[in-house]
């Protein structure tokens, strides 16, 4: 299972991603499970609207944090994120 | 500094509440983690006193929420008490037998916002899983199962695992498959409260654990992607202890019928915690200040062999309540552990159980129901 670089990502619909104002934070909610996000993940996650495809949530990330060479950081925590089924194509 | 050890573990806020609504419950499983003198607490908190305690736990940052029991279905203002968890921005868990359940009630709480229904089933087939419920339930369960998937709850099926349905693990996983579950819970039983009870008829054999183990890792990797396996492990068979509750008073914050409020669903049967009642406190007094919540933070509380090892921040010393059981002494190493000098006790459990299983007279299950928690609580 790997990401399909010419298909849009989608966040999981039995997934729910909130912002957390004790924590701070935000949060992916499960039956039973519950992922606390750093800001990085939480801002990949956040691109998954089912719009875009893989180079275009890098180009858009890589825009908002005026910064270049993140296509392989975004790519590694998208892999595990389709592994764990927070996200899908 | 209130609510932190003199050992300056950071204060954590609770991530999970586990709102046990009340201890009836129509099935009489032997290895039901209530406590066994359950009947002796007959008061239940208002629906006010849970709104209360929803929001109040919101507030300090729990988000995960389950509603159990017992059976949580027994109580009427279940869509109330859903509807408030909803407004408040909870993950709403419903922990159910089933028993009781319509399809109409399924709308009713999809509709007050509930984001997820788990069902159990004690066996893969009619008479063993009625047999264990101790109530005529097998049936109706497997339609409770294709109503939660049938408008759009994700799914959850929980079975426990002992020694009379471990060996129908390929079963269970095709009937988890045909069900078609997102989730498959494969909890071996924790030998606590009923279970502790009983341990000498539930217990599997390693050979018997091992061989189920197989077979249910085989198809995590089958079904990867469209269903997950939760395996919770014996851990009579480990090595070293399970971290309990992600360490005392950290994540984990149940409440019991009657107010109590635990650091774990367990906690009730250890003495001298003085655990504290939502009707007298806050949540935030109860997580931060009181003596129960405090009583294992950290580390100060440990003793050799924990004290000094190099693991316990991974498994915080194991189980509270496991040591306490089982050796008498709630501060000892959790006796699972291999590093443990009392870890004899498991390896005698072990053998009694072996024993029961050659003996020609096996004793019969106690289930879990008011007769037998009265008399069991209440010894003449």
């Amino acid at each position: 299972m790997s990401i399909n670089p010419e298909q849009t990502i989608k966040f999981s619909p039995t997934h729910r991603l909130q912002w957390e104002e004790a924590q701070q934070k935000f949060v992916i909610l499960y039956p039973e499970g519950l992922v606390e996000l750093n800001q990085t993940s939480a801002e990949i996650l956040k691109c998954c609207d089912g719009t875009l495809a893989l180079a275009q949530i890098i180009a858009t990330l890589e825009e908002k944090f005026a910064t270049r060479g993140l296509t392989d950081d975004i790519t590694a925590f998208l892999e595990v994120a389709l592994h764990n089924g927070w996200i899908e194509q | 500094m209130a609510g932190l050890n003199n050992n300056m573990t950071s204060l954590t806020p609770p991530r999970w509440l586990l709102a046990e609504l009340t201890y009836a419950c129509p099935l009489q499983c032997p290895y039901c983690s209530n406590p066994v003198d359950y009947a002796n607490y007959k008061t239940e908190l208002s629906t006010d006193d849970w709104k209360r305690v929803l929001t109040q736990a919101r507030q300090m940052g729990a988000v995960q929420l389950g509603f159990s029991g017992g059976e949580p279905l027994t109580r009427q203002d279940l869509p109330e008490l859903v509807q408030h968890a909803k407004a408040l921005g909870y993950y709403s868990n419903l922990i159910t037998s089933g028993y009781g359940m319509t399809e109409a009630k399924i709308i009713e709480l999809k509709a007050a916002g509930l984001d997820h229904i788990q069902v159990s089933i004690q066996a893969s087939n009619q008479q063993l899983n009625d047999h264990i419920a101790g109530t005529e339930s097998f049936v109706h369960k497997k339609q409770v199962a294709h109503w939660v998937k049938q408008h759009g709850y994700p799914m959850v099926l929980c079975v426990v695992l002992h020694r009379d349905n471990i060996g129908q693990m390929q079963d269970i996983l095709a009937m988890a498959e045909e069900l078609g579950a997102d989730y498959l819970e494969l909890a071996n039983t924790q030998y606590y409260g009923w279970a502790h009870l009983n341990r000498d008829l539930l217990l599997p054999t390693k050979a018997q654990f091992e061989q189920a183990e197989a077979i249910a890792q085989a198809y995590k990797e089958k079904v990867a992607g469209k269903m997950k396996i939760y395996y919770v492990v014996p851990d009579f068979y480990e090595d070293r202890p399970k971290a309990c509750m992600n360490g005392w008073g950290s994540t984990f914050l149940t409440i019991a019928p009657d107010g109590t409020a635990l650091p774990c669903h367990s906690a009730r049967q250890l003495p001298g915690l003085d655990c504290p009642n939502v009707n007298d406190y806050s949540i935030a007094e109860i997580w931060n200040d009181s003596k129960a919540f405090n009583f294992f933070r950290g580390d100060d509380w440990m003793k050799e062999p924990c004290r000094s090892c190099d693991e316990k921040a991974k498994d915080f010393g194991g189980c509270r309540c496991q040591a306490y059981l089982l050796t008498g002494d709630l501060y000892a190493t959790d006796p699972v552990c291999s590093k443990s000098s009392q870890r004899g006790v498991i390896q005698q459990a072990i053998e009694g159980a072996q024993r029961n299983i050659e003996s020609a007279a096996e004793k019969p299950l106690i289930f879990r129901n008011n007769k037998n928690s009265k008399t069991l609580s209440n010894p003449v």
